[in-house]
């Protein structure tokens, strides 16, 4: 039955509704969208027995005050965040019950840049070309198109499954604000000089405030181009290293523009991704080389426990 | 025809260099073979002026064989059909402050306001792609006499309906974003609206023409836009 979850007493600094991201409208320019560290939103949902992909709360750097509005089991993960119950400290990576007026309070973040909330039951919002997510640019999906404001009411349909389920705390990520981040070089390398190549393979890098969901801007030794900046727009994956003529590189992120004309040094690895969407600015990263063989091998093996967890969960 | 991997789960099929027809009706007549061929495991494709992106799930494909398959695309010939392209009529307010970057142009290529104003309108484009945001459209076709490059510092916010143009590129940023490009004008029609059944009111394949308009004409149609009562005017290419 649909019910109102959750009352938005706080919305937190932006707090949107996420899923694995809306695919098969990128030649519309509609970008993906999506959680920005999915290992994290997708453990959330295994601990409240969901299905991986189902809609959960992104909270960013501040998270919301929810009142409850029915009982339910939820679970929070990702960055670390100081959340209560009813004043009480709950703990992250952990289903647990929740009661009909509640108050919970995600706080601000310690580690990590975003939480993620699961509900186990899901978020019932419209799915808007085949996704619940939230396009913050295009002002669709999720909730209203637009980030959580105070007074909103959440629906969803809450199933009461067994709580407590918790993660191993070796699987629990740890995010600290230095990063080793690994990339798969291309396609424009070439445009590059090869002192500016061996540069951003050695020197590093800091995420600056200017970092958000469609990118994160990062300052460090200006990396130099051979023949300009500028190429004729292609597309343009998730993590895809953008370097405009500043010579400050630019990744791009889960909200990112779907095709861009800046020359791009390399690709950030998809399982690296969920490192860098927890970088807080000040964090340093550098960036090592990997082949392909090795960046799906990784791929592989994070389908491959995603899918034992699902299924020990269930 | 080059292949390049894009990350761990995208590849980039490039057909040539530079921006022209030739090249692109390849990208064209590639996609849509890629489309009937129904290869299990791509994700989604991406067309651009002269490559395509391809996004696939290595657990179901993988990249030796992906390859393949997309270099086998590009060997079988076959015909296309290729309907009569439309041209849409796009009302511009250029210059002013939401065309702040006319003045500039103006300068770089030492030619009046006016001048640069009747070589952007009147010509028809053609829409190479859709991309970037939902609803913009990469066009071909800009006067060499108004290329300028890109900003060194992208702004971080430009309003919808601007009108800019980076290097060789001309576009219309259907919502408000951050761009590098040089602003030169803003339309009120709205190019990208979920509130129509096909939310993409133009589409690739198809031309665009400018049209100038005064501020009072601006408002006047960004009035019958937000009623929905404005109905963009269109008619078939020549020759098309």
């Amino acid at each position: 039955m649909r019910t109102a979850i959750f009352k938005v007493i706080k919305p937190g600094l932006l707090t949107t509704v996420q899923d694995l991201g809306r695919y098969g409208y990128q030649q519309f320019g509609i970008s993906p969208s999506g959680a920005m560290d999915p290992y994290s939103m997708q453990l959330a949902n295994i601990l409240v027995g969901n299905d991986q992909g189902e809609a959960v709360l992104e909270a960013s750097f501040l998270g919301p005050v929810l009142e409850a509005g029915s009982d339910m089991v939820i679970a929070i993960c990702g960055g670390e965040f100081s959340t209560k119950v009813d004043g009480r400290e709950v703990l992250m990576w952990k289903s647990f019950p929740l009661k009909k007026g509640e108050i919970l309070s995600m706080g601000s973040y310690k580690q990590g840049a975003r939480a993620y909330l699961a509900i186990a039951g899901g978020i019932d919002v419209p799915v808007v070309l085949k996704s619940k997510s939230t396009s913050l640019n295009g002002g669709f999906g999720g909730y209203e198109g637009r980030p959580l404001q105070k007074s909103d009411l959440l629906y969803g349909k809450p199933v009461i499954r067994k709580p407590w389920k918790e993660l191993h705390p070796e699987l629990i990520p740890q995010f600290n604000k230095q990063l080793t981040i690994r990339v798969i070089l291309g396609p424009h390398q070439q445009m590059f000089t090869e002192k500016s190549i061996k540069q951003f393979l050695s020197e590093e890098y800091i995420v600056t405030p200017q970092s958000n969901r469609m990118g994160y801007r990062l300052k460090g030794p200006k990396l130099e181009h051979q023949l300009g900046s500028d190429i004729i727009s292609d597309p343009i994956p998730l993590g895809g290293i953008q370097v405009p003529a500043s010579g400050q590189p630019i990744i791009l992120m889960a909200d990112r523009q779907t095709t861009g004309g800046y020359t791009r040094i390399g690709t950030v690895i998809s399982v690296d991704i969920p490192l860098l969407a927890q970088a807080v600015p000040d964090t340093t990263v550098s960036f090592t080389e990997v082949s392909l063989e090795e960046a799906q091998r990784l791929y592989l093996e994070r389908q491959k426990f995603m899918k034992l967890l699902q299924v020990a969960a269930k | 025809m080059d292949i390049q991997p894009l990350g761990d789960l995208a590849i980039r099929v490039c057909f040539g260099e530079g921006i022209n027809e030739t090249i692109h009706k390849r990208v064209q007549s590639f996609t849509s073979r890629l489309h009937f061929s129904k290869i299990n495991g791509i994700v989604e494709c991406v067309p651009a002026y002269n490559s395509v992106a391809i996004y696939y799930r290595p657990e179901l494909i993988s990249y030796t064989k992906l390859v393949a398959e997309m270099e086998n695309i590009c060997n079988t010939s076959g015909d296309v059909n290729i309907l009569r392209p439309i041209v849409y009529e796009i009302p511009i307010y250029y210059g002013g402050k939401t065309g702040q970057d006319l003045p500039f142009i103006a300068q770089y290529h030492q030619m009046s306001e006016e001048e640069v104003i009747n070589l952007h309108a009147n010509k028809e484009y053609l829409i190479y792609m859709i991309g970037f945001v939902p609803g913009f459209p990469y066009l071909g076709g800009l006067s060499q006499q108004l290329s300028v490059p890109r900003l060194e510092h992208p702004r971080p916010k430009v309003p919808a309906g601007s009108v800019g143009i980076g290097g060789d590129q001309t576009g219309i940023y259907p919502s408000e974003v951050p761009s590098g490009w040089r602003i030169i004008g803003i339309t009120p029609v709205k190019l990208f609206d979920l509130d129509e059944p096909n939310p993409n009111l133009i589409s690739a394949g198809n031309y665009i023409k400018f049209f100038s308009i005064n501020w009072n004409e601006y408002q006047r149609i960004k009035n019958l836009v937000d009623e929905k009562k404005y109905k963009l005017s269109t008619y078939l290419k020549e020759g098309g």
